[in-house]
């Protein structure tokens, strides 16, 4: 231990790093076990609609609920590709 | 009709049956008719932590089963005129324990006392699931430590959809204690601070129990913490008491003791 690290003020503990871990965590949790069935088959649908028009990636579709006490707000975020391909409706 | 109190964690080893001996106490010094009901059904340790582990001839499961009666099964506290303790069986397991049984004995017992805790087993399983299942609000206790947080925000959410009064539609009052605070590892940011785990938890928090020997040392003899009147842990819970009867008192956050630079190398060298 050197003299100076007495008069340092600590550096950057663990309980940071435990704290960021387990935000993360619970968020992914909480989400995973509160979330109606149905959203996995509702993103799908919502994929294929949205390739009717569109070339889209699954990974660009993101589906989420998020619940308050008295509502619940469906977010849905699409990310389309910078040039978008308009295709005939079928 | 008696308030059902849990005490639960999910996690074991956090303190639940310290914390739900020294919540019954507590209650029952200031006056309350309170009973503590031990849900460990093969590792019964709160007539241990109690003090009453010679005089335990008949416990719960013997009432769920009808071998006994209520009144053969409850133990009277000899240092607490308003606390009673029914202890469980050590020799039976879980599946003891029905979701008829326990319920008719909560019925049983609600009439005769002002507050029934329930000390809940560590996990999720039935013994768990019944501690809390007729309960009318749960104190959640914690760790400020990663596996206890994680099990606790587990259990709140059990406790919001897996309890009567969730079936029911109502909401269950939860608390949160924070149990083996160390405020110098904190302060040295080696462990969570209060603020964090609340927080993260979205739970109200109901007190802070330092890390303290004293907790120990009243285990060794069976006295519940709170009785203890020199014990700082055992002045935690006689405040987490008071807000649990819903006296509006500040908590007492334990902080470092401020070190001088010729202490600080003292410690830091030792």
């Amino acid at each position: 231990m050197s003299l100076m690290s007495l008069f340092r003020r600590p550096t950057r503990g663990t309980a940071v790093a435990a704290r960021e871990r387990l935000q993360i965590l619970l968020a992914h949790e909480r989400a995973g076990l509160s979330g109606p069935d149905f959203l996995p088959q509702l993103q799908r649908e919502i994929l294929d609609v949205i390739r009717k028009y569109v070339q889209v990636d699954d990974q660009r579709v993101q589906v989420k609920l998020d619940s308050d006490q008295n509502y619940s707000v469906l977010e849905v975020n699409i990310e389309l590709p910078t040039v978008v391909e308009r295709r005939a409706p079928r | 009709m008696a308030k059902v109190i849990v005490v639960t964690s999910g996690k074991g080893g956090v303190g639940k049956t310290t914390t739900s001996a020294a919540i019954a106490t507590g209650l029952a010094l200031r006056g309350f008719k309170t009973v503590i009901i031990d849900f460990d059904v093969g590792l019964r340790n709160v007539d241990l932590i109690m003090g009453c582990e010679r005089r335990v001839v008949f416990d719960f499961i013997n009432v769920i089963n009808g071998d006994a009666k209520l009144h053969q099964a409850l133990i009277k506290d000899k240092r607490v005129e308003a606390l009673s303790i029914l202890a469980t069986s050590q020799t039976r397991d879980k599946d003891a324990l029905t979701e008829e049984g326990v319920g008719r004995v909560i019925g049983e017992l609600g009439p005769l006392f002002d507050y029934i805790v329930c000390d809940s087993p560590a996990g999720i399983e039935r013994g768990a699931h019944l501690a809390m299942y007729f309960a009318d609000e749960a104190v959640v206790v914690a760790n400020a430590e990663v596996s206890s947080v994680r099990d606790a925000d587990r259990m709140i959410g059990l406790l919001t959809s897996k309890s009567r009064r969730a079936e029911l539609g109502k909401t269950m009052p939860q608390h949160l204690l924070l149990t083996r605070y160390d405020a110098e590892r904190v302060e040295r940011g080696e462990m969570l601070k209060v603020e964090d785990v609340q927080e993260i938890l979205a739970v109200p928090l109901l007190g802070v129990i330092p890390e303290c020997p004293s907790v120990l040392q009243a285990s060794n003899i069976g006295m519940p913490v709170v009785l203890d009147d020199k014990s700082p842990a055992g002045k935690a819970y006689r405040e987490a008491v008071c807000r649990i009867l819903g006296e509006e008192t500040d908590i007492v956050i334990p902080r470092a003791a401020k070190r001088g630079l010729f202490d600080r190398l003292l410690r830091r060298t030792a």
